[in-house]
């Protein structure tokens, strides 16, 4: 008798600790977030706010940043869709055609990870400097100006992004292109079919879950990336996640950045929302 | 010539792409590894300017870089053991029980995984200035914990679910008690998973730089070191750890695959 009710108890006790550390420090913490962002602007860090359900907040914040909002989205969306173009057929060739070569290629792919983030996005602008081999290539190709600069613009800012989440784009991809039946493909040659026919009526669609996630997994940090922005960047190119940076630490308006917080949030979940309906949808259609 | 260029191309250009991008992935790499042995012409300079050992020579060299190096190990150390140990217990009670509000923790769990970094740094924020609590290294740990755990549980995951249980089954008719079964059958055969998710929880830690931004008041951890000398010129010392860290990861990479292949190779 003990020991059925152990038995029912433990999945309950494993949970426990882990469960009650991200209910107290993630799910009370977006509560609050959601309480700051309806606090009375008027008030401050200093002297305390009141709790005054300023719903007016959304409203001004978004009047005021609109255009870092959408920037944040516009970046967010071609950083992925150049890390699909890119990552799909390293991915393929990762998964399909790397042989005995395919450990080593998967190394490659996962190591830069591991090297600092901060350290990486400071090398490309060692890379794209004024002084550098490439804008020196560009001016000579006259593809840039004369004093033309890649740094300081949308270019070094979606470059960058689209480098910092391709891994999170390859990887998924990579795993669903393995576990795909190889067979598959042969059967679609054997029937007549031409590359571009393999890859859009057999590939492109098995692949599908992994597509999805790769997408999910660099649209959602890119857009709330601001490291990209700051350090490739100007105000220019400054993203949402600047916004809510210096609102937190530097202008210390917590109503204002908590409401930014959120209106971001919300954003990334309804466009998350509508596009795994419609991804499903197309799966199963 | 042409033609035959032309021929090869249609049959490799994923390959001759796929070289491309990893190269893309790569460069940034080679770029610190090269920073690493530069002497700069100016503190605020990028290029490179003159061959030199002298970074590697005296790592410490440039100011508090070292301290901030150590401050990071101490909470990836901390973070790392914590949310292994979490996270492993809420994989199992995933994979191996049923029971009611299942789901609701598995949202729980990948919830974090799908929440930009701005916002979970800004909402432990926030709370932490309404509950009046300070910031400092142990906010810092506590924030890396709950980020670390939802890629513990999703690495362990991976490895239970494809465990055969039939092997434990076995034990426990060969006489084994529950706990002898676990220790010795169950606990080795997860356990290139939980070393997987530790080592991948204390790259997190060591490398986060967003949410540790919001929640470190004046702690300062060697990402938080490069963000601020990236405002004044960043010392090459950086470099070194750079590069320093990408072939450590590259050892430990290189060893958890050879590893993993060996009880393959003995059977």
């Amino acid at each position: 008798m003990t020991g059925v009710r152990r038995r029912r108890l433990l999945p309950y006790l494993l949970i426990l600790p882990g469960g009650l550390w991200l209910v107290v420090f993630f799910g009370v913490p977006a509560i609050q977030l959601g309480a700051t962002s309806l606090y009375d602007p008027a008030g401050s860090l200093a002297d305390g706010y009141a709790m005054t359900w300023s719903f007016g907040n959304y409203p001004d914040a978004l009047a005021g940043y609109w255009p870092h909002l959408g920037r944040s989205f516009g970046y967010a969306a071609l950083a992925t869709a150049l890390a699909l173009l890119l990552g799909y057929p390293l991915a393929y060739v990762l998964a399909l055609r790397a042989g005995r070569w395919q450990n080593l290629l998967l190394v490659c792919v996962v190591a830069p990870m591991f090297t600092s983030f901060l350290v990486r996005t400071l090398a490309w602008k060692a890379i794209l400097s004024d002084g550098g081999a490439l804008v020196g290539l560009l001016r000579d190709l006259h593809v840039l100006g004369p004093d033309g600069r890649l740094l300081a613009s949308p270019v070094a800012v979606v470059t960058s992004l689209t480098y910092c989440y391709l891994p999170f784009m390859v990887l998924p991809i990579y795993a669903s292109l393995q576990r795909l039946d190889r067979r598959l493909l042969a059967a679609a040659q054997d029937l007549y079919a031409g590359p571009s026919q393999v890859l859009r009526r057999v590939m492109l669609p098995l692949s599908m879950p992994g597509v999805v996630a790769g997408t999910l997994l660099t649209f959602i940090p890119a857009s709330g990336d601001y490291i990209s922005a700051e350090l490739l960047g100007t105000p220019k190119e400054y993203m949402i996640g600047n916004v809510i940076d210096s609102a937190f630490l530097v202008r210390l308006d917590y109503p204002q950045g908590a409401a930014l917080s959120v209106l971001l949030l919300g954003a990334i979940l309804a466009m998350v929302v509508g596009y795994v309906r419609r991804a499903g949808a197309e799966e199963v259609g | 010539m042409g033609g035959r260029f032309g021929r090869w191309m249609a049959d490799h250009w994923p390959v001759a792409v796929a070289a491309g991008v990893l190269g893309y992935l790569l460069l940034p790499v080679v770029v610190v590894a090269g920073l690493s042995f530069n002497r700069p012409s100016s503190r605020l300079s990028y290029d490179f300017h003159e061959f030199t050992l002298d970074n590697w020579r005296d790592p410490c060299g440039s100011a508090g870089m070292c301290e901030a190096v150590v401050r990071s190990v101490q909470i990836g150390f901390v973070a790392t053991v914590v949310s292994t140990v979490l996270g492993t217990l809420l994989a199992f009670a995933l994979v191996r029980h049923r029971f009611r509000g299942r789901t609701v923790v598995n949202l729980l769990v990948l919830a974090p995984m799908a929440t930009p970094e701005v916002v979970l740094g800004t909402s432990l924020l926030a709370l932490l200035v309404a509950a009046g609590v300070p910031q400092g290294f142990w906010t810092v740990v506590v924030a890396h914990v709950m980020f670390c755990v939802s890629f513990v549980v999703v690495t362990v995951r991976a490895r239970l679910s494809g465990m055969d249980t039939r092997l434990e089954e076995a034990a426990l008719d060969l006489y084994a008690s529950e706990w002898q079964a676990f220790r010795r059958v169950t606990l080795p055969l997860v356990l290139p998973g939980i070393v997987a998710a530790a080592l991948l929880a204390f790259s997190l830690s060591f490398d986060d730089f967003v949410i540790t931004n919001f929640n470190s008041g004046t702690t300062v951890t060697f990402p938080m070191y490069v963000w601020g000398a990236s405002q004044r010129g960043i010392p090459p010392q950086v470099n070194v750890v750079g590069t320093a860290m990408f072939a450590v990861a590259l050892l430990m990479l290189l060893v958890v695959r050879v590893r993993e292949r060996e009880p393959a190779a003995s059977k």
